[in-house]
């Protein structure tokens, strides 16, 4: 049986989420910064790997989003 | 009542329950507390499309740089005559395309350098100071070392493109660029 929250809780999850979508946002923008950096620079080397590590974040973000839709769907 | 009911304060003008009620209105509640989450909801909604937005920019780097890969080795360009160049003296030109300027020296009697003159901080063109040895950008008050192109006061972080120059039959060429991280 799928559990049905309170407003409580959906306000704590939403604000559990939030936290951990910001700081992956967060290291989204220095790790586009540092790329950005390094392709000016020259260095080819980590591009491809940022590239990677920013698409795994956003995944990860997309992941919580999809959660909370899930949650708003089943109140 | 239920816990459920009791978290609704306001009743809505048509009396149904708040998950019936249209989509505008669900995200413009009444209650305040209802008010705190769905701000709070649309703001993640928001960093999540700013997160897209980051990962946007990285593969648009990765296509920059696999469309600076496919223009493969740059050609040879000539810039200026030896005699055309006083020692100490500089001369301007673009390289490799003509909106990439970029600045000649001549250091000694038979030695060139070459820099792009466009500040690594935000792509002002730099001027070069040959009495304090420097290269100087007057946007931010950047300094550049001028033999070898370092930073060495303001904002820049990186040095200045080298150009590769090669002296030929009396005449100084472009022969490629050296990009430098820092």
């Amino acid at each position: 049986m799928k559990r049905r929250f309170t407003r409580e809780q959906r306000l704590t999850i939403i604000y559990g989420i939030l936290c951990i979508v910001l700081i992956i946002v967060m290291l989204q923008l220095w790790l586009l910064m540092a790329t950005m950096n390094a392709y000016l620079g020259g260095d080819q080397s980590v591009i491809f790997p940022a590239a990677l590590a920013s698409l795994i974040g956003l995944a990860l973000n997309a992941g919580l989003l999809w959660y909370v839709f899930r949650m708003e769907r089943r109140r | 009542m239920n816990r459920r009911d009791q978290e609704h304060l306001t009743t809505s003008p048509d009396g149904r329950l708040p998950e019936e009620q249209p989509k505008w209105r669900q995200d413009f509640p009444i209650d305040w507390p209802e008010d705190h989450y769905v701000s709070r909801r649309d703001f993640t909604k928001f960093m999540v499309l700013t997160s897209l937005a980051f990962t946007a920019g990285q593969f648009w780097i990765v296509v920059q740089n696999f469309i600076r890969q496919r223009q493969g080795k740059l050609p040879l360009q000539k810039i200026a005559d030896v005699a055309a160049v006083a020692i100490g003296g500089a001369v301007t030109f673009t390289y490799p395309q003509e909106h990439d300027s970029c600045l000649l020296l001549r250091t000694g009697e038979n030695s060139f350098v070459a820099f792009s003159q466009k500040c690594t901080h935000l792509s002002c063109a730099v001027v070069p100071q040959p009495d304090k040895g420097r290269f100087h950008c007057p946007c931010h008050e950047g300094a550049f070392d001028m033999a070898t192109g370092e930073p060495i006061a303001g904002p820049p972080r990186r040095p200045l493109p080298k150009i590769n120059v090669e002296v030929r039959s009396g005449a100084v060429y472009a022969t490629g660029i050296e990009l430098r991280t820092i």
